[in-house]
Protein backbone atom coordinates (compact mmCIF):
# COMPACT_ATOMS: atom_id res chain seq x y z
CA UNK A 1 0.00 0.00 0.00
CA UNK A 2 1.47 3.36 -0.95
CA UNK A 3 1.66 6.30 1.46
CA UNK A 4 -1.09 8.05 -0.48
CA UNK A 5 -3.45 5.14 0.06
CA UNK A 6 -2.44 4.97 3.69
CA UNK A 7 -3.06 8.67 4.13
CA UNK A 8 -6.42 8.88 2.45
CA UNK A 9 -7.58 5.41 3.35
CA UNK A 10 -8.47 2.85 0.73
CA UNK A 11 -10.37 -0.33 0.57
CA UNK A 12 -8.74 -3.49 1.81
CA UNK A 13 -6.49 -5.33 -0.62
CA UNK A 14 -7.77 -8.67 -1.85
CA UNK A 15 -4.88 -10.59 -0.26
CA UNK A 16 -5.91 -9.32 3.18
CA UNK A 17 -9.51 -10.30 2.47
CA UNK A 18 -8.34 -13.74 1.35
CA UNK A 19 -6.31 -14.24 4.50
CA UNK A 20 -9.18 -13.27 6.81
CA UNK A 21 -11.65 -15.48 4.94
CA UNK A 22 -9.23 -18.40 5.09
CA UNK A 23 -8.64 -17.96 8.80
CA UNK A 24 -12.37 -17.99 9.46
CA UNK A 25 -13.14 -21.00 7.28
CA UNK A 26 -10.22 -22.99 8.69
CA UNK A 27 -11.34 -22.45 12.27
CA UNK A 28 -14.56 -24.23 11.34
CA UNK A 29 -12.85 -26.87 9.16
CA UNK A 30 -10.33 -27.78 11.85
CA UNK A 31 -12.80 -28.06 14.68
CA UNK A 32 -15.53 -29.63 12.56
CA UNK A 33 -17.98 -27.09 13.99
CA UNK A 34 -20.22 -25.50 11.37
CA UNK A 35 -21.60 -21.96 11.65
CA UNK A 36 -25.05 -23.61 11.90
CA UNK A 37 -23.98 -25.62 14.97
CA UNK A 38 -22.71 -22.42 16.60
CA UNK A 39 -26.17 -20.90 16.12
CA UNK A 40 -27.77 -23.90 17.87
CA UNK A 41 -25.28 -23.65 20.73
CA UNK A 42 -25.99 -19.93 20.99
CA UNK A 43 -29.73 -20.52 21.28
CA UNK A 44 -29.17 -23.14 24.00
CA UNK A 45 -26.82 -20.89 25.97
CA UNK A 46 -29.33 -18.05 25.81
CA UNK A 47 -32.10 -20.36 26.98
CA UNK A 48 -30.12 -21.63 29.99
CA UNK A 49 -28.91 -18.23 31.12
CA UNK A 50 -32.30 -16.62 30.56
CA UNK A 51 -33.71 -18.88 33.26
CA UNK A 52 -31.66 -16.93 35.78
CA UNK A 53 -30.75 -13.59 34.25
CA UNK A 54 -32.19 -11.20 31.70
CA UNK A 55 -30.14 -11.47 28.54
CA UNK A 56 -29.88 -9.08 25.59
CA UNK A 57 -30.64 -11.93 23.20
CA UNK A 58 -29.95 -10.03 20.01
CA UNK A 59 -26.43 -9.12 21.17
CA UNK A 60 -25.26 -12.59 22.16
CA UNK A 61 -22.20 -13.70 20.19
CA UNK A 62 -20.79 -17.23 20.11
CA UNK A 63 -17.55 -17.73 18.23
CA UNK A 64 -14.75 -20.22 17.77
CA UNK A 65 -11.29 -18.82 18.28
CA UNK A 66 -8.06 -20.54 17.46
CA UNK A 67 -4.66 -20.31 19.05
CA UNK A 68 -1.74 -22.41 17.90
CA UNK A 69 -2.44 -24.98 20.58
CA UNK A 70 -6.22 -25.10 20.97
CA UNK A 71 -9.65 -24.10 19.72
CA UNK A 72 -11.82 -22.17 22.13
CA UNK A 73 -15.53 -21.55 22.17
CA UNK A 74 -16.07 -17.95 23.25
CA UNK A 75 -19.51 -16.70 24.20
CA UNK A 76 -20.37 -13.10 24.97
CA UNK A 77 -23.69 -12.78 26.74
CA UNK A 78 -24.61 -9.18 27.53
CA UNK A 79 -27.15 -8.76 30.30
CA UNK A 80 -30.11 -6.45 30.26
CA UNK A 81 -29.59 -5.34 33.85
CA UNK A 82 -26.43 -5.26 35.91
CA UNK A 83 -26.80 -8.93 36.61
CA UNK A 84 -29.77 -8.67 38.95
CA UNK A 85 -31.69 -11.91 39.31
CA UNK A 86 -34.96 -11.84 37.44
CA UNK A 87 -37.89 -11.37 39.79
CA UNK A 88 -39.78 -14.63 40.24
CA UNK B 1 21.08 -48.75 1.60
CA UNK B 2 17.40 -47.95 2.19
CA UNK B 3 15.85 -45.42 -0.15
CA UNK B 4 13.52 -42.71 1.02
CA UNK B 5 9.90 -42.47 -0.14
CA UNK B 6 8.66 -38.91 -0.69
CA UNK B 7 5.01 -38.40 -1.60
CA UNK B 8 3.84 -35.25 -3.39
CA UNK B 9 0.21 -34.43 -2.62
CA UNK B 10 -2.17 -31.46 -2.37
CA UNK B 11 -5.84 -32.21 -1.85
CA UNK B 12 -6.93 -29.82 -4.57
CA UNK B 13 -6.33 -30.79 -8.18
CA UNK B 14 -4.39 -28.73 -10.68
CA UNK B 15 -1.97 -27.06 -8.28
CA UNK B 16 1.12 -28.67 -9.82
CA UNK B 17 1.76 -32.02 -8.09
CA UNK B 18 2.84 -33.77 -11.26
CA UNK B 19 5.11 -30.93 -12.33
CA UNK B 20 6.74 -30.90 -8.90
CA UNK B 21 7.14 -34.70 -8.95
CA UNK B 22 8.78 -34.71 -12.38
CA UNK B 23 11.11 -31.85 -11.54
CA UNK B 24 12.06 -32.99 -8.05
CA UNK B 25 12.84 -36.48 -9.39
CA UNK B 26 14.90 -34.97 -12.23
CA UNK B 27 16.78 -32.59 -9.95
CA UNK B 28 17.66 -35.37 -7.49
CA UNK B 29 18.84 -37.56 -10.39
CA UNK B 30 21.02 -34.68 -11.61
CA UNK B 31 22.73 -34.72 -8.21
CA UNK B 32 23.74 -38.28 -8.97
CA UNK B 33 21.04 -39.96 -6.90
CA UNK B 34 19.19 -43.08 -8.02
CA UNK B 35 15.60 -41.97 -8.38
CA UNK B 36 12.30 -43.49 -9.44
CA UNK B 37 9.19 -41.38 -10.01
CA UNK B 38 6.03 -43.38 -9.33
CA UNK B 39 2.68 -42.25 -10.72
CA UNK B 40 0.00 -43.25 -8.18
CA UNK B 41 -2.80 -41.50 -10.05
CA UNK B 42 -4.38 -44.68 -11.39
CA UNK B 43 -6.73 -43.99 -14.30
CA UNK B 44 -5.47 -40.45 -14.87
CA UNK B 45 -1.86 -41.05 -15.78
CA UNK B 46 0.10 -37.88 -16.51
CA UNK B 47 3.57 -38.09 -15.09
CA UNK B 48 4.66 -39.93 -18.25
CA UNK B 49 3.79 -37.00 -20.54
CA UNK B 50 5.29 -34.39 -18.23
CA UNK B 51 8.54 -36.37 -18.22
CA UNK B 52 8.32 -37.05 -21.96
CA UNK B 53 8.35 -40.83 -21.58
CA UNK B 54 4.82 -41.60 -22.79
CA UNK B 55 5.96 -43.48 -25.89
CA UNK B 56 8.01 -46.01 -23.99
CA UNK B 57 5.40 -47.48 -21.67
CA UNK B 58 4.97 -51.24 -21.80
CA UNK B 59 4.00 -52.17 -18.24
CA UNK B 60 2.54 -50.11 -15.43
CA UNK B 61 2.10 -50.12 -11.66
CA UNK B 62 -1.02 -52.30 -11.75
CA UNK B 63 0.79 -54.86 -13.93
CA UNK B 64 3.44 -55.11 -11.20
CA UNK B 65 0.88 -55.44 -8.42
CA UNK B 66 -1.13 -58.06 -10.29
CA UNK B 67 1.98 -60.04 -11.16
CA UNK B 68 1.98 -59.60 -14.94
CA UNK B 69 5.55 -58.33 -14.93
CA UNK B 70 8.52 -57.92 -12.65
CA UNK B 71 9.06 -54.56 -10.98
CA UNK B 72 12.16 -53.88 -13.07
CA UNK B 73 10.18 -54.33 -16.32
CA UNK B 74 7.79 -51.53 -15.36
CA UNK B 75 10.65 -49.11 -14.66
CA UNK B 76 11.17 -46.90 -17.72
CA UNK B 77 14.68 -45.51 -17.84
CA UNK B 78 14.97 -41.81 -18.57
CA UNK B 79 17.98 -41.75 -20.86
CA UNK B 80 18.76 -38.10 -20.14
CA UNK B 81 19.97 -38.96 -16.64
CA UNK B 82 22.17 -41.82 -15.47
CA UNK B 83 19.75 -43.14 -12.86
CA UNK B 84 16.22 -41.80 -13.32
CA UNK B 85 13.22 -44.08 -13.81
CA UNK B 86 9.46 -43.79 -14.14
CA UNK B 87 6.83 -46.31 -13.07
CA UNK B 88 3.67 -45.20 -14.87
CA UNK B 89 0.14 -45.50 -13.55
CA UNK B 90 -2.38 -47.75 -15.30
CA UNK B 91 -4.63 -45.71 -17.55
CA UNK B 92 -7.58 -48.06 -17.92
CA UNK B 93 -8.09 -49.02 -14.28
CA UNK B 94 -9.25 -47.17 -11.19
CA UNK B 95 -7.87 -46.47 -7.74
CA UNK B 96 -9.35 -49.64 -6.30
CA UNK B 97 -6.89 -51.74 -8.32
CA UNK B 98 -4.22 -50.70 -5.79
CA UNK B 99 -4.29 -50.91 -1.99
CA UNK B 100 -2.14 -49.07 0.56
CA UNK B 101 -0.37 -52.33 1.42
CA UNK B 102 0.40 -52.92 -2.30
CA UNK B 103 2.09 -49.53 -2.35
CA UNK B 104 4.11 -50.33 0.77
CA UNK B 105 5.24 -53.63 -0.79
CA UNK B 106 6.27 -52.06 -4.10
CA UNK B 107 8.08 -49.17 -2.41
CA UNK B 108 9.88 -51.48 0.01
CA UNK B 109 11.25 -53.35 -2.99
CA UNK B 110 12.27 -50.08 -4.66
CA UNK B 111 14.02 -48.87 -1.51
CA UNK B 112 16.56 -51.65 -1.89
CA UNK B 113 17.84 -50.25 -5.18
CA UNK B 114 16.97 -46.56 -5.19
CA UNK B 115 17.97 -43.51 -3.14
CA UNK B 116 14.62 -41.82 -3.66
CA UNK B 117 11.12 -42.93 -4.62
CA UNK B 118 9.02 -39.87 -5.51
CA UNK B 119 5.29 -40.69 -5.48
CA UNK B 120 2.84 -38.50 -7.41
CA UNK B 121 -0.45 -38.59 -5.52
CA UNK B 122 -3.85 -38.10 -7.13
CA UNK B 123 -5.99 -35.16 -6.02
CA UNK B 124 -8.61 -35.80 -3.36
CA UNK B 125 -8.66 -37.43 0.05
CA UNK B 126 -9.94 -40.85 -0.98
CA UNK B 127 -8.32 -44.19 -1.70
CA UNK B 128 -5.78 -42.82 -4.18
CA UNK B 129 -4.44 -40.36 -1.62
CA UNK B 130 -4.25 -43.07 1.03
CA UNK B 131 -2.39 -45.32 -1.40
CA UNK B 132 0.10 -42.55 -2.12
CA UNK B 133 0.92 -41.68 1.48
CA UNK B 134 0.96 -45.26 2.83
CA UNK B 135 4.64 -45.87 1.95
CA UNK B 136 5.82 -42.27 2.59
CA UNK B 137 8.74 -41.32 4.81
CA UNK B 138 8.12 -37.67 4.01
CA UNK B 139 5.08 -35.93 2.52
CA UNK B 140 5.35 -32.69 0.56
CA UNK B 141 2.14 -30.68 0.17
CA UNK B 142 1.83 -28.51 -2.93
CA UNK B 143 -0.43 -25.47 -2.80
CA UNK B 144 -1.08 -22.25 -4.71
CA UNK B 145 -1.43 -18.89 -2.99
CA UNK B 146 -5.21 -18.84 -3.28
CA UNK B 147 -8.05 -19.48 -0.88
CA UNK B 148 -9.33 -22.81 -2.20
CA UNK B 149 -5.90 -24.43 -2.56
CA UNK B 150 -4.73 -23.30 0.89
CA UNK B 151 -7.93 -24.54 2.50
CA UNK B 152 -7.47 -27.98 0.93
CA UNK B 153 -3.80 -28.00 1.90
CA UNK B 154 -4.83 -27.42 5.52
CA UNK B 155 -7.14 -30.42 5.39
CA UNK B 156 -4.48 -32.61 3.82
CA UNK B 157 -1.88 -31.53 6.39
CA UNK B 158 -4.31 -32.61 9.11
CA UNK B 159 -4.87 -35.98 7.45
CA UNK B 160 -1.13 -36.56 7.01
CA UNK B 161 -0.71 -36.01 10.74
CA UNK B 162 -3.65 -38.28 11.54
CA UNK B 163 -1.94 -41.02 9.48
CA UNK B 164 1.26 -40.38 11.45
CA UNK B 165 3.11 -39.35 8.29
CA UNK B 166 3.58 -35.79 9.48
CA UNK B 167 4.58 -33.13 9.72
CA UNK B 168 4.21 -32.46 6.01
CA UNK B 169 6.33 -29.82 4.33
CA UNK B 170 4.95 -27.14 2.07
CA UNK B 171 5.67 -26.16 -1.52
CA UNK B 172 4.01 -22.93 -2.69
CA UNK B 173 3.59 -23.08 -6.46
CA UNK B 174 2.59 -20.39 -8.97
CA UNK B 175 3.49 -17.43 -6.82
CA UNK B 176 3.31 -14.11 -8.67
CA UNK B 177 5.66 -11.75 -6.83
CA UNK B 178 4.28 -8.65 -8.58
CA UNK B 179 0.74 -9.46 -7.42
CA UNK B 180 1.97 -10.14 -3.89
CA UNK B 181 3.65 -6.77 -3.88
CA UNK B 182 0.42 -5.08 -4.97
CA UNK B 183 -1.39 -6.82 -2.12
CA UNK B 184 -3.53 -8.82 -4.54
CA UNK B 185 -2.11 -12.27 -3.78
CA UNK B 186 -1.48 -14.14 -0.52
CA UNK B 187 2.19 -13.81 0.38
CA UNK B 188 4.46 -16.63 1.51
CA UNK B 189 4.16 -15.30 5.06
CA UNK B 190 0.35 -15.22 4.84
CA UNK B 191 0.25 -18.87 3.75
CA UNK B 192 2.75 -19.96 6.41
CA UNK B 193 0.84 -18.05 9.13
CA UNK B 194 -2.31 -19.89 8.18
CA UNK B 195 -0.92 -23.38 7.71
CA UNK B 196 1.83 -23.35 10.37
CA UNK B 197 4.09 -25.84 8.57
CA UNK B 198 7.68 -25.87 7.35
CA UNK B 199 8.32 -24.44 3.91
CA UNK B 200 10.51 -26.48 1.56
CA UNK B 201 10.01 -24.64 -1.73
CA UNK B 202 8.55 -21.60 -3.47
CA UNK B 203 8.01 -21.82 -7.21
CA UNK B 204 7.21 -18.58 -9.01
CA UNK B 205 4.78 -18.60 -11.91
CA UNK B 206 7.06 -19.05 -14.89
CA UNK B 207 6.31 -19.68 -18.56
CA UNK B 208 9.43 -21.82 -18.76
CA UNK B 209 7.69 -24.50 -16.67
CA UNK B 210 4.75 -24.82 -19.07
CA UNK B 211 7.04 -24.71 -22.10
CA UNK B 212 9.11 -27.51 -20.59
CA UNK B 213 5.96 -29.57 -19.96
CA UNK B 214 4.89 -28.99 -23.58
CA UNK B 215 8.19 -30.47 -24.66
CA UNK B 216 8.26 -33.33 -22.20
CA UNK B 217 11.51 -32.07 -20.72
CA UNK B 218 11.27 -31.22 -17.01
CA UNK B 219 12.53 -27.66 -16.53
CA UNK B 220 14.94 -28.83 -13.82
CA UNK B 221 16.95 -30.55 -16.57
CA UNK B 222 17.42 -27.33 -18.49
CA UNK B 223 20.67 -25.48 -18.23
CA UNK B 224 20.64 -22.78 -15.62
CA UNK B 225 21.17 -20.01 -18.15
CA UNK B 226 18.23 -17.73 -17.71
CA UNK B 227 16.08 -20.32 -15.97
CA UNK B 228 15.33 -19.44 -12.38
CA UNK B 229 12.66 -22.16 -12.41
CA UNK B 230 15.38 -24.73 -12.94
CA UNK B 231 17.30 -23.39 -9.94
CA UNK B 232 14.19 -23.40 -7.77
CA UNK B 233 13.67 -27.14 -8.29
CA UNK B 234 17.33 -27.92 -7.76
CA UNK B 235 17.15 -26.05 -4.47
CA UNK B 236 14.12 -28.07 -3.38
CA UNK B 237 16.06 -31.23 -4.20
CA UNK B 238 18.96 -30.07 -2.03
CA UNK B 239 16.60 -29.31 0.86
CA UNK B 240 15.01 -32.75 0.48
CA UNK B 241 18.52 -34.13 0.90
CA UNK B 242 18.81 -32.26 4.20
CA UNK B 243 20.85 -29.27 3.06
CA UNK B 244 20.10 -25.74 4.16
CA UNK B 245 19.63 -23.65 1.03
CA UNK B 246 18.50 -20.02 1.20
CA UNK B 247 15.26 -19.20 -0.62
CA UNK B 248 15.72 -17.23 -3.84
CA UNK B 249 14.66 -13.63 -3.43
CA UNK B 250 11.49 -13.29 -5.51
CA UNK B 251 10.57 -9.73 -4.62
CA UNK B 252 10.09 -7.62 -7.69
CA UNK B 253 12.37 -4.80 -6.70
CA UNK B 254 15.04 -7.14 -5.47
CA UNK B 255 14.75 -7.06 -1.72
CA UNK B 256 13.04 -3.76 -0.98
CA UNK B 257 10.38 -5.71 0.80
CA UNK B 258 10.67 -8.92 2.73
CA UNK B 259 13.61 -11.07 1.83
CA UNK B 260 12.68 -14.64 1.16
CA UNK B 261 15.85 -15.70 2.86
CA UNK B 262 14.14 -14.91 6.15
CA UNK B 263 12.23 -18.16 5.77
CA UNK B 264 15.44 -20.09 5.90
CA UNK B 265 15.32 -22.49 8.81
CA UNK B 266 13.06 -20.99 11.44
CA UNK B 267 9.59 -22.43 11.26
Amino acid sequence: MSWMERLFGSKEKSSATAKKRLQMVLIHDRSDVSPGLLELIKDDIVEVIAKHLEVKKENVVVNLEQTTSESMLVAEVPLLTNGRVRPQ
Amino acid sequence: MAGKVITITSGKGGVGKTTVTANLASALAMQGKKVVALDADIGLRNLDVVMGLENRIVYDLVDVIEGRCRLRQAMIKDKRQPELYLIPAAQTRDKMAVSPSDMVLVCDQLREEMDYIIVDSPAGIERGFRNAIAPADQVLVVTNPEVSAVRDADRIIGMIEAEEKGPGKLIINRLKPAMVERGEMLSIDDVLDILAVDLIGVIPEDEAILIASNQGLPVAMRSLNGSSASQVFRNIALRVGGETVPFVDLTVKGGLLTKLSSWLGGR
